[in-house]
């Protein structure tokens, strides 16, 4: 197996990539938990990690993060070749 | 070179700006920019010119933006702008005010940052929620925000700042340490209508002498002070309610400003009559004067927001303010007459005036 069958794919919203000019609605990452993940994502989209954590650290309220398809906390394994999709929560009803 | 005004307006749905001819008579609006992020407040870094924006994303949180190259890019960062991890979670920017040595953001729930690297980081100014009064300090309806600040024009060790339903502080050592500023001004909603702390002021402003005048609209009255907060003097006698939100200072005359008075804080606050004006005084408010000219005079349920008035620095000087349901004013003969910018644009929460060459 080589190195790219055994990272997850990360998928980002386009909410979220907007606030980063040039950065893929996706991409690979080697980290073992959804923290390292993030720390990941945010050494090649330097600020992004402030937009996905409050402190704690904890996932913002509005964030969700998934892996494999389950919501996931900070703590959460990422498997070798899982997708991790970070999706804002639904809102609606203010206008 | 002739200078013409840029107006920089924020909104619960993004920035605005209004590019001025140089008679202030034709407007062009671009926007929304900042990804439509709900923006409190808008400011200019003296010296470099950048646009900053201040606010907070439902879904990304709090972020300072910045732009140098007026509002064609932008760059967001939060780096810093945290109480810690075991502290209260920072939830938006409501100010950011620019000196010529630093920059300063005031945020919910109510504290002080300053970046010195022109806001890609941030560091806690500590000495303000060091404050005794800290524990005791109460959220208000528009949650507990630091709204104004105010820096000195020459002292850079001095600064006031305002929180809504706190009250007025100073520091005169660089913000390590502070004092209440509040001697004088009413809190109505209080069995003790003059506490040392408690009272919600809505916009502090600074008069045009040097620092030692200051004004401020407060949920209880208007006020001023002739030696920096110490004591205040209330002088909302002639204005038609004492309750407002806004407050605009003349560059060059001490004796100048303008608010915006609205019906009051039960009844729906609007403004009174649904009659739209502008209330001025030329006497350090010893005396009032109304302007409605070119405003609607009935029918009008407007309400304007804290930040949402400014002046330039042109002469005569004009005045702006935008409502919370999305008109913007403009006035070019200090506030005698109004006409309309534009009409439909976002709730607007914040307005400043850039003057660019």
């Amino acid at each position: 197996m080589d190195a790219l069958e055994t990272a997850a794919v990360v998928h980002l919203p386009r909410s979220l990539v907007a606030l980063f000019p040039g950065a893929p609605r996706r991409l690979d990452s080697r980290g073992s938990t959804v923290a390292e993940v993030i720390d990941e994502l945010d050494q090649r989209i330097p600020g992004i990690r402030n937009r996905l954590l409050d402190a704690g650290p904890v996932i913002r309220t509005h964030i969700n993060v998934f892996v494999a398809g389950r919501r996931a906390t900070l703590a959460t394994t990422v498997p070798a070749g899982s997708d991790v999709h970070i999706i804002p929560a639904v809102s609606g009803g203010s206008g | 070179m002739t200078e013409r005004v840029v107006l920089l307006v924020g909104t619960r749905k993004g920035a605005f700006l209004l590019d001025g001819d140089a008679g202030r008579r034709d407007w062009r609006v671009r926007g929304p920019l900042c990804e439509g992020w709900p923006l409190h407040d808008l400011s200019i870094e003296p010296g470099t010119g950048a646009i900053l924006a201040g606010g907070g994303n439902n879904w990304y949180g709090p972020a300072v933006w910045r732009s140098d190259d007026l509002g064609e890019t932008w760059s967001h960062s939060s780096e810093g702008l945290t109480y810690g991890d075991d502290g209260p979670k920072v939830t938006t920017v409501w100010n950011v005010t620019a000196t010529k040595d630093a920059i300063y953001a005031g945020v919910e729930p109510a504290g002080l940052f300053r970046s010195t690297d022109g806001g890609a980081t941030w560091q806690h100014v500590e000495g303000l929620r060091q404050h005794p009064t800290t524990p005791d300090w109460q959220p208000g309806n528009g949650g507990l925000c630091l709204h104004s600040i105010v820096p000195h024009p020459t002292d850079a060790d001095r600064l006031w700042v305002g929180i809504s339903a706190v009250g007025a502080f100073e520091t005169i050592d660089g913000g390590r340490t502070w004092e209440t500023r509040n001697k004088g001004v009413r809190a109505d909603f209080y069995p003790d209508k003059y506490p040392e702390f408690g009272q919600c002021v809505h916009k502090l402003v600074m008069a045009a002498d040097g620092g030692a005048h200051l004004y401020q609209q407060n949920h209880c009255g208007v006020y001023r002070s002739a030696d920096g907060g110490r004591q205040w003097e209330e002088i909302t006698p002639g204005l038609p309610s004492q309750f407002g939100f806004p407050m605009g200072a003349h560059p060059r005359d001490p004796k100048t400003v303008w608010t915006i008075p609205l019906n009051g804080d039960d009844q729906g606050r609007y403004m009174p009559d649904a009659s739209a004006a502008v209330w001025r005084t030329h006497d350090g408010g010893d005396s009032w004067i109304r302007s409605g000219e070119g405003l609607p005079q009935k029918d009008a349920y407007l309400g304007v927001l804290r930040e949402a008035m400014a002046v330039d620095r042109l002469d005569p000087v004009g005045v702006y303010f935008g409502t919370s349901t999305g008109q913007l004013y403009a006035s070019t003969d200090e506030g005698v007459s109004w006409s309309l910018l534009a009409d439909n644009l976002p709730a607007i929460w914040s307005v400043e005036a850039a003057l660019v060459g």
